[in-house]
């Protein structure tokens, strides 16, 4: 039992050690830096963004007009069904 | 009358929207941020939305609350969805323009913190709604008075406190230092608010049909 906890205990240290590594913040840059000497990593083209962000309001604004008319016809196929019903009862 | 308005106003929304990019592109670019900050156009009318359409809800739910007008709620309701998707826009723009500006996806300041807390109440409004049962419709109009006072320290957040995000004032010096910019922005936000009464038109529609649907069902039962 007690082999077992040292066992547990050790996987613990072990763990929290490579959970600090891994962790590691990065080296923070000290001086200034030009945008164009930047590693290529950080250097992000503005362009995709701008493009990403123009077509995710143009398709997200498309699928939720969408989905309020999906709505609307399930809506009114249901009114149709009811009113069918209804002028049968009637008869 | 809003069926009569709604086909110039769907052509005239859909014309502008079409010529934004051309808006956008001719408005000159920002000195430090350059082409990313053109998302700026789309970012901040999807707040205005936001906002109006919290606006919107807020007085509906008021409404609903002390004068029992079921057609308030009806507006309540759609205009809480309406705020939720365009807060999902103001959000993804937001995040994408704060990697490239910020060097992050996200910071817990004071603006970001207090509009996802605002989104939050908001999706509890929609949710209490689906899933609250009978009488949930009075609760929720109470979550949505709560949302709209938050509105209001959202939007002051970054005057308060300090913040990444820019002040309010970006807008009145953006009119003095850049006019052209300013107009761009301006043409965005009203078409942004065209799709918003436009949404608004057909979201209300489907909640009066919705509520004739139910006037169809108690009708039948009573046969």
């Amino acid at each position: 039992m007690s082999m077992m906890r040292r066992l547990v205990a050790l996987a613990f240290v072990l763990s929290m050690l490579v959970a600090r590594l891994v962790a590691q913040p990065p080296a923070t840059i000290e001086e200034f830096v030009p945008i164009d000497q930047l590693p290529p990593s950080e250097q992000l083209p503005g362009g995709v963004f701008v493009v990403i962000a123009y077509g995710f309001i143009w398709i997200a604004a498309m699928a939720y007009l969408g989905s309020i008319w999906r709505r609307l016809g399930r809506v009114q196929n249901e009114i149709e069904t009811l009113r069918q019903r209804a002028e049968t009862s009637q008869r | 009358m809003t069926r009569r308005l709604f086909i110039p106003l769907l052509v005239l929304t859909a014309a502008m929207f079409a010529y934004a990019p051309i808006v956008i592109a001719q408005a000159p670019f920002e000195s430090t941020m350059l082409l990313v900050q053109k998302i700026f156009y789309f970012h901040l009318p999807s707040w205005l939305v936001m906002f109006s359409a919290i606006a919107v809800c807020g007085i509906a739910s008021a409404v609903y609350l002390f004068k029992a007008d079921i057609r308030a709620d009806r507006i309540a309701v759609s205009a809480a969805e309406i705020a939720v998707v365009f807060g999902a826009f103001g959000f993804v723009t937001g995040m994408l323009w704060g990697r490239k500006a910020w060097g992050v996806w996200w910071q817990w300041d004071a603006r970001l913190t207090t509009a996802l807390l605002l989104e939050l109440i908001l999706l509890a409004y929609l949710v209490l709604r689906r899933y609250g049962g009978p009488g949930s419709e009075k609760l929720a109009a109470g979550v949505a008075l709560f949302g709209m006072a938050d509105s209001a320290i959202v939007y002051k957040s970054v005057d308060w406190w300090r913040t990444v995000h820019p002040t309010t004032n970006v807008m009145t010096s953006l009119g003095r230092t850049s006019p052209e910019m300013y107009g761009a922005m301006l043409y965005c936000s009203v078409a942004f608010l065209m799709l918003f009464a436009l949404l608004m038109i057909v979201r209300v529609g489907l909640e009066n049909r919705r509520a004739e649907l139910d006037q169809l069902f108690l009708a039948i039962e009573e046969q």
